[in-house]
């Protein structure tokens, strides 16, 4: 199934978050990933999910979603112009002198930076769309991911147009 | 601003909304709370377990239109009115729950007779809230009695902390309150209703159904005209029964799993299908492959969340259905010439009819004994039914003449619903006599509610079709298990005539429809709480019947 991105602005307080998790465990929507966080200068939180769903539970969620009596603005985003990263912090075992190499032309070349090196561990941070993390990791695998911590994706529309 | 407790500031922020009935049960953590209600003319209910008490504020809810209140204590009491929101918030019925909490500081130990409410209620109410201030608690009530009654109706509760009810704050008690996420009153689009009226004007053979958001927005008239107009057929859901006079000669009378012959033979030839506040439960439908396959359909609903949920419409108006059918109306009168009876079709009607209320007419059948309680109960009297067979006999057979005359738990189907809900109705129209359908299954589970409606004052009539089965598994275990009876068997019922009276109610034995509708006729004439035991035959199946997984027309009328 398609993945889509939703953007919903929510009620910054204590219990929305759950209420939203348990809309979509209730309605047994398939939650990719899910991100949080305040609006700047607002009493408002912005949400954004991504959901694996076809179009009529996609319209589900939206509706279901917007009937919450917390969420404020409900949106489908449109994929053509969506710009969307998540951050990726990355932990490598690195005591491999040619693997250090490597892990670190592979950050270098998604893009990435190199926040803290140990003899044995290097950590990185990789923002990108979800794909290309996706990519970056299929490549960083065969050299040794000690651990690592996602976002999920903060996503936004290009352009004149606005969620609230 | 005036200082007062949160106790205080409780009990007049319900004296504000109007309340009359707080229907409940007690305990520590509303202590508070109760000790000022001494000084309210709000008269409070006791009841014997919260489920009931829930089930009576949903009736008062569901027969006066403006939200029922029950209030419970925490943990125990909280998770006793969970089968009751549910109840109500799937029919969509206004309940205000109000629970008390263990105080704010013990909230997350696991404190004595602490649970979270908020967390269990969440996807059985329309909107929830936690007080975490005294100051909080007219805005809180205010919130819940306008969310509840607003937009689609629903159950909203509020979780009151003990030391949120004694602390003292500045109160202030709004008139109105606003939210950024929440605006139910949708205006019907015009265009919409234009292409709705157009579609309506053109068709060959347009059907109606109507469900409980017709009757939730007092659209009954403006969809008889509609009909009337268009020589559409009008059958309803469970919810929306009474949304036509039974009698009506454009009456289909219920679609669905149970319905009358002649909504599921029609239902299905429609070429357009206006769907009013009714969602497409699969109990109406049926299997949506057979239900109505070449109808362009047009939905009408206040929740936009309902449009294209389950079947897809060419039309959708979110909105007030009573706004809508109007507007549609207008508009096919500007479209079509109007005036003529279709007379075929009302023929055809008529002998459906016929079918349906012959296919049992042995002397104490399911039918039979609905049509005798009909004939007892005067024109100006509400029934409501327990669930089970009983419920769909008297779905099928009470006839009414129009909306508030019957009343179900449908969406959730709750055995034990109509003896409370009977007696908070009764509550709501002291005037009316008041009628519960039950079952010997359904009845046991809740008859405990007798003794409020004795000790209280609001006199309910019971009828009790006793087959000493849960009859309408053992049903599906005969049609569709091959007569594998199993865990259909209930436990000896006590003797219902002198459990009644073991209540101060009168209990009567009836053995014939006759004895039925003395024992009816005499509790309503001598306002006494009567329960009336019927002995029936445990092997009777309702019908007519779709097989789950069928198409209306795929309609059983008998045999097995």
């Amino acid at each position: 199934m398609p993945l889509h991105t939703v953007s919903f602005l929510v009620e910054n307080k204590p219990g929305v978050l759950f209420k939203v998790a348990n809309l979509f465990r209730r309605r047994g929507y398939n939650i990719q990933s899910l991100t949080v966080g305040p609006v700047e200068g607002s009493p408002l939180s912005r949400m954004t999910v991504v959901v694996d769903a076809e179009s009529r539970i996609l319209n589900q969620i939206v509706e279901q979603l917007d009937k919450m009596v917390d969420v404020v603005k409900v949106k489908r985003l449109d994929p053509l112009r969506t710009l969307s990263r998540e951050l990726l912090l990355i932990k490598m075992k690195t005591s491999d002198p040619i693997a250090r190499i490597e892990a670190v032309n592979t950050v270098n070349a998604y893009h990435g930076l190199i926040l803290d090196v140990d003899p044995d561990i290097l950590i990185a941070e990789v923002t990108g769309p979800t794909d290309e993390i996706d990519e970056f990791l299929k490549r960083i695998g065969p050299i040794g991911i000690e651990e690592m911590s996602r976002t999920g994706a903060a996503a936004i529309e290009r352009g004149n147009v606005k969620l609230a | 601003m005036t200082e007062m407790t949160g106790a205080e500031a409780y009990v007049k922020a319900l004296e504000k909304e109007g309340v009359k009935y707080l229907f409940g049960v007690t305990g520590a953590a509303i202590i508070p709370i109760c000790d000022d209600l001494l000084k309210s003319k709000i008269r409070y209910i006791g009841g014997a377990h919260e489920q009931g008490s829930t089930h009576m504020a949903d009736g008062y809810a569901r027969v006066s239109g403006h939200p029922g209140v029950v209030q419970v204590t925490s943990g125990p009491g909280a998770t006793n009115i969970v089968t009751g929101l549910a109840t109500a918030q799937l029919d969509s019925s206004p309940v205000v729950a109000l629970t008390g909490q263990v105080p704010l500081s013990m909230v997350g130990t696991d404190a004595f007779q602490e649970v979270d409410i908020i967390g269990i209620t969440a996807s059985v109410t329309k909107h929830n809230i936690q007080v975490m201030e005294a100051v909080e608690i007219p805005h809180a009530i205010k919130s819940a009695f306008y969310i509840s009654s607003t937009g689609r109706k629903g159950a909203v509760l509020v979780d009151i902390p003990k030391d949120t009810q004694t602390d003292k704050a500045d109160m202030v008690f709004p008139d109105k309150v606003e939210f950024r996420g929440y605006h139910p009153n949708i205006e019907p689009n015009s265009q919409e209703m234009h292409w709705a009226a157009t579609l309506l004007a053109k068709a060959r053979r347009p059907v109606i159904i109507a469900g409980g958001g017709a009757i939730a927005s007092g659209a009954t008239m403006e969809l008889i005209e509609l009909a009337e107009m268009l020589q559409a057929p009008v059958a309803t859901s469970l919810m929306g029964k009474g949304a036509i006079p039974s009698n009506h000669p454009l009456s289909l009378g219920l679609c669905g799993m149970h319905g009358r012959c002649e909504a599921n033979y029609i239902v299905p030839e429609a070429d357009v299908l206006l769907v009013v506040g009714a969602r497409f439960s699969d109990r109406t439908t049926g299997s949506l492959r057979g239900f109505a396959p070449n109808a362009r359909i047009i939905h009408i609903d206040v929740d936009r969340s309902e449009i294209d949920k389950n079947v897809d419409s060419i039309t959708r108006i979110v909105g007030d259905a009573k706004l809508a059918i109007r507007g549609i109306r207008e508009k096919v009168a500007q479209q079509r010439n109007t005036g003529h009876t279709d007379e075929d079709l009302v023929k055809r009607i008529k002998e459906f009819k016929a079918q349906s209320d012959t296919l049992n007419t042995s002397p104490l059948s399911g039918p039979e004994v609905i049509r005798a309680i009909r004939r007892a109960m005067p024109p100006d009297s509400i029934v409501v039914t327990d669930v089970g067979q009983h419920q769909m006999w008297a779905a099928q057979h009470y006839d009414v003449r129009g909306p508030g005359e019957f009343f179900t738990s449908g969406g959730l189907g709750t055995m034990g619903w109509g003896t409370p809900a009977a007696i908070g109705a009764k509550a709501a129209r002291p005037d009316l006599p008041l009628l519960n359908i039950s079952g010997d299954g359904s009845f046991a589970m809740t008859e405990n509610n007798l003794a409020i409606a004795v000790d209280e004052g609001f006199p309910v009539t019971v009828v009790i079709l006793n087959n000493g089965v849960l009859g309408m598994v053992a049903q599906w275990q005969r049609l569709f298990y091959n007569r594998r009876y199993s865990t259909i068997q209930r436990p000896k019922h006590p003797d219902f005539v002198k459990l009644a009276e073991s209540y101060g109610a009168t209990g009567v034995k009836a053995e014939s429809t006759k004895q039925i509708e003395t024992a009816i006729k005499r509790s309503i004439k001598e306002k006494q709480t009567t329960v009336i035991d019927v002995p029936m035959d445990p092997e009777e199946n309702v019908y007519p019947m779709i097989p789950p997984g069928m198409g209306l027309k795929d309609i059983l009328l008998g045999g097995a």
